[in-house]
């Protein structure tokens, strides 16, 4: 952390020098379950900055540890060391009834003796807000989720979209400085979660409310986030907007879990990455590198050409999947390490491809790049 | 429609009668039948000896509230049987109070044991109903008198001179009635708070609830239908109570059913007895129409 020393002393002039634009930090979070030797550690050494107003992902396995860190800021769980902040203060020891962050839970956990109105209105209530402003707030939210009529229904009587509907408008009724999304959509089809995902991201916007949302659903994260974490093992191995982790993913997890990618093993050499077959690679992130390294390529940056083409890669075409608007091709390099190209559909014809065919491959300029460990 | 449709109509009415035949011979045989002779005893008079004989008369059911002045014959109300009433509905009350406070907790920490330890929790629960009745509440007898358990323990650490006196007391019955009737409040209840999703806890928590509102306005609303299975299931069999009062009561404490077995008993006066069971049956009906119609109430209201 570059700004430790400024937070300390900030600490010691009795006040907290904080980064306004930060809604949520966490420092150097360790979540343990269990004792001694056999502890599992579900978070290890974690430490991000959630700005204000952002709609941040989390993104990685199951069992990666993002649940567990959604549990952290929420107050369900305490960390076993480190410290979670919101808009600077500590937060790290406070129940959550006393933290002004509200969950969208996976289950979406509605009180099925309620209402639709009074599960949106509940959180209001606790707080002991005028009756007024409670039935004025759960009109809005109810507008805004688009359940105006449903306000008198049990919620056992709506559809999974529709308790969905309710669980977003209930987290976002007492207006918390972050909203947690718990896997929000896993328990949707896949139509109603695209429509939601749409929804969400209307919500957030509207609302201006930060929303720390988790998934393992990679596709999910690139359309929705403004930043996204990719987290593996406890670990947060990326942060960076869905475009940096797609385009520099920083190591092979993040390279792989995101996409797809080619990944090739290489030796690097003044101007790029030697191949086993002999082949001399541009690459970028060589830089400070030496020895053997990992090269990825993403599917859509491999180009074919013809056979024989000068500075082009040597391969054969073993076999290809159509996949409607694309075809991934799969072809074998020389020294037999398998690379897969994603290609355009041409609006006609044939694609002339041919299983044993002898072509060339080239990779799109800045594409391979090098992976850290 | 076709004769032959009629026909088959018929015959499965004829196969639905037969086949709740058993059902409606024992319905009839076991609880209707020996309800109406009781009803019939009760406006019937006493025999000379033992039963009852002619004439009709409505004698017994005046003189559950009256007692008929040796001297003058006046009626006048017969306060041993109201406080007989009152200390049965009292008792019946704190016993299903007490198991409540004490159950809940138990049926919650039951539910919210591991899958497989949950088992063995219910069986320790369940172990004393292998016990008879009677066993079970002398051995209460047996801790609780003055020579017993609890008063040698209390005055060999030196906390009191004398014993407590609790034997032959009202404490003494709703003590044995609580441990009595225990297990049919954590059961239901734990049927109950295992349907509970515990996510919900969550979910209130997270909603700015402290614990409090959480129990309140979470938890009991959802584990209703478990308190009103448990209440009732221990209510009832408390209003009746007969072994319990009568070990642990002594002869004075008595509740409605030690005055029932009293009148069928040494009182001979089976016509009394037979109306007295009828009132029984009336409180208890009035109870539960006025429990649960009141449980039902709250919950329209949320």
């Amino acid at each position: 952390m570059p700004n430790a020393d400024l937070y300390d002393h900030g600490r010691a002039a009795g006040g907290w020098l904080v980064n306004k634009d930060v809604a949520v930090e966490v420092r150097n979070a360790v979540k343990a379950f269990g004792q001694g030797d056999s502890a599992v550690r579900a978070l290890d050494d974690v430490s991000v900055d959630i700005r204000k107003g952002e709609f941040f992902t989390l993104l990685g396995p199951s069992g990666c540890g993002k649940t567990t860190l959604l549990r952290l800021i929420a107050g369900f769980e305490t960390p076993t060391s480190g410290e979670i902040l919101l808009d600077g203060k500590d937060i790290t020891q406070d129940p959550p009834n006393r933290r002004p962050v509200n969950t969208v839970f996976q289950s979406y956990a509605l009180f099925p003796h309620l209402t639709v109105a009074q599960n949106i209105g509940f959180g209001l209530e606790m707080q002991g807000r005028p009756k007024a402003e409670i039935a004025a707030v759960t009109a809005n939210m109810l507008a805004l989720v688009q359940l105006g009529p449903m306000a008198q229904r049990k919620t056992s009587q709506l559809s999974g979209g529709q308790q969905q509907r309710v669980a977003l408008a209930r987290a976002l009724a007492p207006q918390p400085k972050v909203l947690l999304l718990d896997e929000p959509l896993s328990a949707l089809d896949l139509k109603l979660r695209k429509e939601m995902q749409i929804e969400l991201k209307r919500l957030q916007l509207e609302t201006g409310i930060t929303f720390v949302f988790v998934t393992h659903d990679q596709e999910e994260a690139l359309t929705m986030s403004d930043r996204i974490g990719v987290m593996s093992a406890g670990k947060l191995q990326q942060i960076g907007t869905p475009r940096e982790i797609y385009t520099s993913p920083l190591n092979r997890f993040v390279a792989a879990f995101i996409g797809e990618t080619n990944f090739l093993s290489g030796k690097v050499e003044p101007g790029g990455v030697r191949l086993p077959s002999g082949d001399l690679v541009e690459a970028s992130g060589t830089e400070g590198r030496s020895g053997q390294v990992t090269l990825a390529v993403r599917p859509e940056q491999v180009r074919l050409t013809r056979a024989g083409e000068p500075g082009a890669l040597a391969a054969t075409i073993a076999n290809w999947v159509y996949f409607g608007t694309d075809t991934h091709c799969h072809v074998t390099l020389s020294d037999g390490t398998q690379v897969v190209a994603r290609l355009q559909n041409p609006a006609s014809g044939e694609s002339g491809l041919e299983r044993g065919k002898p072509v060339a491959l080239r990779f799109a300029p800045g594409a391979a790049q090098v992976l850290g460990d | 429609m076709s004769a032959n449709e009629d026909r088959q109509r018929a015959a499965s009415t004829r196969t639905a009668w037969l086949l709740s035949a058993p059902a409606l011979v024992v319905l009839i045989l076991a609880a209707s039948g020996p309800l109406l002779i009781v009803l019939v005893y009760s406006f019937l008079s006493p025999g000379d000896y033992t039963g009852v004989q002619r004439p009709f008369t409505l004698e017994a059911w005046q003189s559950i509230l009256f007692t008929r002045d040796i001297f003058d014959g006046t009626l006048q109300l017969a306060d041993a049987h109201l406080s007989i009433f009152w200390r049965s509905v009292k008792l019946s009350l704190l016993t299903t109070a007490i198991t409540f406070a004490v159950g809940f907790p138990t049926a919650w920490f039951i539910a919210t044991r591991p899958a497989k330890s949950r088992a063995l929790w219910l069986f320790l629960i369940t172990i004393p109903f292998w016990t008879n009745l009677l066993i079970r509440t002398v051995a209460i007898n047996e801790v609780i008198r003055n020579e017993g358990v609890i008063n040698t323990l209390l005055i060999r650490a030196g906390l009191i001179d004398q014993p407590l006196r609790i034997i032959y007391t009202d404490t003494a019955v709703l003590i044995g009635m609580a441990y009595v009737y225990l297990p049919l409040m954590v059961l239901p209840l734990f049927a109950a708070i295992d349907r509970f999703d515990m996510k919900l806890l969550e979910a209130g928590y997270d909603l700015y609830a402290s614990r409090l509102q959480v129990l309140r306005r979470v938890i009991l609303p959802l584990v209703k239908p478990g308190i009103v299975a448990g209440s009732i299931l221990v209510f009832i069999p408390s209003l009746g109570a007969y072994v319990t009062p009568r070990v642990l009561g002594g002869g004075k404490n008595m509740m409605i059913g030690n005055f029932i077995e009293l009148q069928f008993g040494q009182g001979r006066n089976w016509p009394l007895g037979a109306a007295l069971s009828m009132t029984l049956l009336v409180i208890v009906t009035v109870a539960l129409l006025v429990y649960v119609r009141a449980a039902n109430r709250d919950r329209s209201h949320g």
